[in-house]
């Protein structure tokens, strides 16, 4: 049981932390169409620039800073980059972001070299919020779950309650609708892009120490939030959030247990003789195959419904 | 489109002289070095075109093409492997063992990802690419975990009186197996699968109205574009005589994605410049520095910019120029831009080496560029970059006025009554 919550409370928080991320990914996809290689760079940026801001100021301040440059970073890389290639159609696009985020990863490779940084937790926080029986719940871990739910709350609040928000809300089905009744569609689009920039770094800067900070954290955490936003339904911020979570708690839950098809089997009262490659299989645990559960999860999805969770019209 | 019936120079007669000319290069370059690096260009050539019957042909961006390359090249590894072990099967024709891997590999796989086109496509591929990958660390037997898997070409006995025991034999194998593979997929590009292809890429809706079914359409392009990874797979686990799981990874999707888009997937050819341009920049640019993927990303995001439909297209562009024998009045503009881009490119390989060094922790390793010596921490090395940076961005944007106006008048003679 007490197995359960802490796993729960862990799972919740790195789903919320995954939101962050396929939150500005998927909005950026529904609203502008274009599948933003480069959005986990970002995250990569922040958590990079909050160990680098941290090391000069401390974290309070970079908690602010990180994500404000980063989200500049973004809406610069859409003024004068993105819009650029808007008129070689979303395939362009699609290549100059991957072609950037090769590009991000290469600068962090120049400037912070190969290996991983020393980005720590702050000392005040670098401490047991409660103990469940042998398991201990950190106080950083609440901490992030605190700003995630801050963030998901102004996002909301910005979205649905704010002028702007609803001009967001607008150009997702209606671009051209928008821009017809006067309103700044291709600013709103940068907005939007520097805004999804800075949720990303935000999300660097409080889970660069929770992880790790290294120049592969882009590509491992990038095709993860892709998942989440295919089993979401693309452009659904609904979707990604219940895809965020479920995926959090999954990865979570199946990297803490030792279960295995020999176990499994076993319990079955199943004693089989497995030889082979079969038991090569038979004795992979899941904990080693919660790598592989989100990508399981997509093509059972496509499968089975596939335009996603919460997607409502199949494109071609 | 097809020259052949109209009796002129195409493309049909490209390929056979590109493949000629490829087969009588070991007469003229005979250095070990040389001849590896060809046999990587050729295993390139022929995963690039494989991948612009994907993207080029059907519009289909795939994030994933590796993950056929590399079970294609697995399947031959252990192929060899057995034919070490005293199966009998001529390493000629292994190739063709990857090829149906590859092909199997495309039912299995391409049957779901194929549901989708466009956007969901690209990162359907992405994430299945991601499964293989991982599925192939949790299976060492099979895949051989972070060492892969081995085996020795030469030590299968003769195979149709070849040994290939030398670069130069192997190399002949991948060449001929690269001519035939062009003519494969070339002949693919005009069967009316191909042309369909083309019809969906361009239009899927009106395609659907005519009554053909996109998806069907676009299983049977994955499928022959499967094929044709397979086949450069094997072909590379016969080259390097090791297959990795990298060597399925996501990494290796993009580098093939980034090979044909820098050549430009709109001609035939033009994956396979960008082949030959990407290995060159591989084996030259890593030998000198460890910053390369940095100028092999510029060097995609400037083709981006610059010329979106790759660099083949620029050939197209000035077809008709050359045509009238204007070309000449062209080259002094191309001439200033090209020396002002080379300063600019001088001042930021002087800053992105010496950030390396200083970040490497190396500040006692001195850089040595353009014959001069750099201090890393210097302000000469600043002064230098800075200054060639400003320099050159100016001259590029004094250069782009002088290219535009050149063109305006060789367009002017070109075609009187279209200039505005």
């Amino acid at each position: 049981m007490d197995f359960l919550i802490v796993s729960l409370l862990n799972g919740l928080s790195y789903g919320l932390l995954l939101f962050m991320l396929s939150s500005g990914l998927t909005l950026i996809l529904g609203m502008m169409g274009v599948l933003n290689f480069a959005h986990t760079s970002f995250y990569m940026l922040g958590a990079y620039f909050g160990y680098q801001i941290s090391r000069w100021v401390g974290f309070w301040p970079a908690l602010l800073i990180a994500p404000l440059v980063v989200g500049g970073i973004g809406a610069l890389v859409e003024r004068f980059g993105l819009r650029r290639m808007h008129r070689y159609g979303h395939v362009a696009e699609l290549l100059f972001t991957f072609g950037l985020a090769f590009m991000i990863e290469e600068i962090v490779h120049l400037v912070w070299g190969r290996a991983p940084v020393e980005y720590r937790i702050p000392a005040a926080l670098d401490r047991t919020l409660f103990s469940l029986f042998q398991f201990q719940y950190s106080a950083y871990r609440a901490f992030m779950m605190l700003v995630s739910l801050v963030m998901l709350a102004v996002l909301y609040f910005g979205l649905t309650r704010s002028r702007t928000g609803l001009i967001i809300q607008a150009s997702l089905t209606h671009p051209q609708a928008v821009e017809a009744l006067g309103h700044n569609v291709p600013r709103t689009f940068m907005l939007v892009f520097g805004g999804g920039s800075a949720l990303a770094g935000l999300a660097g800067v409080i889970g660069g120490n929770a992880f790790i900070t290294e120049p592969g954290m882009a590509a491992a955490v990038g095709s993860i939030v892709f998942v989440i936003v295919v089993v979401g339904g693309m452009g659904s911020l609904y979707g990604a959030f219940i895809g965020s979570l479920l995926i959090g708690v999954l990865q979570t839950f199946s990297a803490a247990s030792d279960l295995s098809l020999r176990k499994l089997f076993e319990l079955a009262g199943m004693h089989a003789a497995l030889t082979g490659p079969t038991a090569e299989l038979a004795s992979v645990k899941l904990s080693q195959l919660a790598p592989i559960l989100p990508y399981f999860l997509l093509v059972a999805m496509l499968i089975l419904r596939p335009q996603g969770l919460m997607g409502i019209r199949e494109e071609e | 489109m097809n020259d052949i019936t109209r009796g002129r120079f195409g493309t049909l007669h490209l390929i056979l002289l590109f493949g000629l000319v490829a087969l009588s290069l070991p007469w003229f370059f005979s250095q070990e070095f040389i001849l590896s690096t060809l046999s990587s260009m050729g295993i390139a050539i022929v995963f690039a075109l494989s991948y612009s019957m994907l993207y080029g042909q059907a519009g289909m961006l795939s994030f994933g093409h590796a993950v056929y390359s590399g079970l294609g090249a697995y399947s031959a590894i252990h192929a060899l492997a057995a034919i070490n072990g005293g199966v009998t099967f001529p390493i000629t024709l292994l190739p063709l063992v990857g090829g149906l891997a590859g092909l199997v590999f495309g039912v299995l796989f391409g049957y779901l990802s194929t549901k989708r086109a466009g956007t969901p496509f690209a990162m359907i591929t992405l994430g299945l690419s991601e499964l293989v990958s991982a599925y192939a660390y949790m299976m060492p037997g099979l895949f051989g975990g972070e060492l892969g898997i081995s085996a020795n070409r030469a030590a299968g006995g003769l195979s149709w009186g070849v040994t290939y025991a030398t670069q130069a034999q192997v190399y002949y194998l991948i060449a001929g197996w690269m001519l035939m593979c062009m003519l494969a997929m070339y002949a693919f590009f005009q069967t009316p699968l191909g042309t369909i292809a083309n019809a969906l890429r361009d239009n899927a809706e009106r395609l659907r109205f005519v009554g053909y079914d996109a998806h069907t359409v676009r299983f049977r392009v994955h499928l022959a574009a499967s094929f044709f990874a397979g086949i450069a797979g094997a072909l590379s686990a016969i080259n390097y005589e090791i297959v990795t799981i990298d060597s399925m990874g996501v990494a290796a999707s993009g580098m093939v994605m980034l090979m044909t888009v820098i050549g430009g997937a709109g001609s035939f050819f033009g994956p396979v410049l960008g082949a030959v341009i990407v290995t060159l920049l591989q084996t030259t640019v890593s030998a000198y520095t460890h910053a390369w993927p940095f100028y092999f990303g510029l060097l995609f995001l400037v083709v981006i910019f610059c010329a979106p439909e790759g660099l083949s297209s620029l050939v197209r562009l000035h077809q008709p120029v050359w045509r009238a024998k204007s070309f000449a009045r062209l080259l002094p503009a191309y001439a200033v831009a090209l020396v002002s881009g080379l300063i600019v490119l001088a001042g930021i390989v002087a800053a992105v080496e010496a950030i390396y060094r200083f970040s490497d922790n190396a500040a006692a390793s001195m850089l040595v560029l353009f014959g001069t010596v750099f201090s890393p921490v210097s302000a000469a090395t600043w002064i230098f970059s800075g200054s060639a940076l400003a320099l050159g961005a100016a001259l590029l944007l004094a250069s782009t006025l002088y290219v535009k106006s050149s063109w305006k008048a060789v367009l002017a003679r070109l075609e009187p009554s279209n200039v505005d």
